[in-house]
């Protein structure tokens, strides 16, 4: 029982975080970013590069993952989402863009990074052990701690900053924030930018423990979207929430049903519809978000 | 004649002409035959997107039609293989069996909107693969293989389908018939926009409550709408898996599902025959970059990037730019 919780805990910090980031640009610009996991997945390579292969310390790496990612998230709001979400009759039609995007940096991901699966050294050995009661290697451990202190420091961001606070504004209502004198095309960009950089910091961080290959991108953005459908759309507590719950279904789901294999995610993906069809909006979701 | 001006005449007439004899006979002379396989599929997928296109039409994003269309294979392939029905029978059973079970799916999911209902719907696809893999008449993984092709049928003794068996090329067949089904989804699409329920759901699509309050009946226009939707997604994929000859729960996945989306924003939300070009578009233009082997995706994914980019609104959109409102 333990040892669900543990897994339940590690696995949902971890999934938080992903789902951070795709709410975070969803409440922003109403976009649903289907190229999320593609951003994880550069981020899982960019650290790769640069501890498993360069050996460059790994705090470092994970500082460039977030950088590429920011810098790549940027571009692509300025020169790509935005002209289209000024020139588009309907706004869904940026959908259709973001499975472009997400198929361009498959490709790329393919030509640069080759479709093989990568892993790098571990950063810490050793295995925790209470009495084989719970078992939990430390990195895993570590990877934990990290993950669940940068969604402390986001929150933070969020709350405190000016920026954190004129992105919450943006999120609430676009026309009103604008008319409170924000600087919304500069503050969509950095919330976009933000919201990759969070994908590409899970990525570096958990390329530690699970590698990283070509095929995660599309799998890991299903799970981000389930995760944002849980909590509700837009809403920062609803991701977190999302990203928990998933990550305890999971765990205690593989636990209850590990020889049926498949059978979890049906579970899962079955209640989940249950669940959404009693509350559309998810656990804290505006209404017809 | 029946309120269409001859242009619109002249065009259907050429489309036609194209498709029946130009295509045949242009693939003749260049010797690609496997272009009929790529074509069939193309019209085959349309129908499918013809489907979403149409929940599109009443406001909603629909990433669930791989899902019928799957559901669509799997009756046609158990009705031919384990019942031994006639395809041709199946093949109207395999939509109408999608059309209940979007109707069953429908009553609590339809309440959803927006991204809710384009995540459920992407939720929804992952879940038939998944039962398709578990449940035991479906045969798992290893799915169902050999199917016999489509056999004649004869009323009163006049033949009036071929018996596939037969035939010396069946890719031809198969792309007739594909096409012969694709017109007539086509057909029906327009009738349905231009009639009274057309209206209504132009009207749901752009304020619900709205419609809702000079007294239509959103919850039964968008069951039937959905309904619709799923038929063809199910006579899609049934057909698709009679020229396949086997079905698995990999035939129609998630990316299907987005492909179908991205064929009617492609071609133009706005646009009844939106979803034909934008799945010959991207299908057929996937196909066409083979040739440049690992660039493939990325010469791929940049053109898509660039058309939306500049015609966010669908290819469709450059023609009606200049004015004019439909």
């Amino acid at each position: 029982m333990e040892q669900i919780l543990a897994n339940g805990v590690y696995l949902g910090s971890q999934y938080a975080m992903i789902a951070l980031g795709l709410t975070l640009i969803f409440a922003l610009m109403n976009v649903l970013n289907f190229a999320h996991g593609q951003m994880y997945v550069i981020g899982g390579f960019v650290t790769y590069t640069f501890y498993g292969h360069w050996g460059v310390p790994f705090i470092l790496a994970l500082v460039m993952s977030c950088v590429t990612l920011a810098i790549l998230g940027a571009l692509i709001e300025r020169y790509l989402f935005a002209p289209v979400i000024k020139g588009s009759a309907r706004e869904e039609s940026t959908m259709l863009l973001a499975a472009g995007i997400a198929f361009f940096l498959d490709a790329v991901i393919l030509l640069v990074f080759g479709e093989k699966q990568r892993g790098v050294p571990k950063i810490v050995d050793g295995v925790f052990n209470w009495d084989f009661r719970l078992i939990m290697p430390y990195d895993r451990i570590l990877i934990c701690v990290l993950a669940i202190l940068s969604i402390v420091a986001f929150i933070a961001l969020m709350q405190y900053t000016k920026t954190g606070r004129a992105l919450r504004a943006l999120a609430q209502d676009r026309t009103a924030a604008q008319l409170m004198g924000v600087n919304v095309d500069r503050y969509s960009m950095i919330g976009f930018a933000l919201g990759a950089m969070l994908a590409g910091l899970v990525g570096g961080l958990l390329v530690t423990i699970t590698g990283v290959n070509l095929g995660m991108g599309g799998a890991t953005s299903i799970k981000a979207f389930m995760m944002v459908m849980i909590g509700g759309a837009g809403v920062i507590s609803g991701a977190i929430w999302g990203g928990i719950i998933l990550g305890f279904m999971e765990a205690i789901g593989l636990a209850l049903l590990y020889q049926y294999g498949d059978i979890t995610y049906l579970v899962i993906f079955v209640s989940l519809m249950i669940f959404l069809a009693v509350r559309p909006q998810g656990l804290m979701g505006k209404p017809w978000g | 004649m029946l309120g269409f001006n001859l242009k619109q005449l002249t065009g259907v007439g050429i489309f036609l002409f194209m498709i029946f004899i130009g295509v045949p006979f242009a693939i003749g002379v260049t010797g690609r035959w496997d272009f009929y396989f790529t074509l069939t599929s193309v019209a085959l997928l349309a129908i499918a997107s013809a489907g979403v296109w149409l929940t599109f039409y009443i406001g909603r994003i629909n990433i669930g039609q791989g899902a019928f269309a799957l559901i669509g294979a799997y009756v046609s392939a158990i009705l031919v293989v384990k019942v031994g029905w006639s395809f041709w029978i199946s093949l109207p059973a395999a939509g109408l069996f999608a059309a209940v079970v979007a109707i069953l799916i429908g009553l609590p999911i339809l309440r959803l909107r927006g991204v809710y209902f384009a995540m459920i719907t992407l939720v929804l696809t992952q879940v038939v693969t998944l039962t398709a893999l578990a449940l035991p008449i479906t045969n798992g993984a290893r799915g169902i293989s050999n199917i016999p092709l489509p056999s004649g049928i004869s009323l009163f003794g006049i033949p009036i389908l071929p018996d596939f068996v037969a035939m010396e090329s069946t890719k031809l067949a198969f792309y007739y018939t594909a096409c012969i089904i694709m017109l007539l989804t086509y057909a029906a699409l327009y009738r349905l926009v231009n009639s009274r329920l057309g209206h209504l759901c132009r009207s749901m699509q752009q304020n619900e409550e709205l419609a809702s309050s000079i007294g239509v009946n959103i919850s039964y226009i968008r069951i039937v709408i959905f309904a619709i939707s799923s038929f063809f997604g199910g006579l899609g994929g049934a057909m698709f898996g009679s020229i396949a000859q086997s079905v698995y729960p990999s035939s129609f996945q998630v990316a299907d599902s987005v492909n179908f989306m991205l064929n009617c924003f492609l071609g133009g939300l706005g646009y009844v025959f939106g979803p034909m070009l934008g799945t010959l578009v991207l299908y057929f233009g996937w196909d066409l970059l083979f040739e440049f082997g690992k660039y493939q995706m990325l010469i791929y994914s940049t053109i898509l990037i660039i058309i939306i980019r500049f015609l966010p609104n669908g290819l469709l959109s450059i023609r009606f730019s200049k004015g004019g409102d439909k």
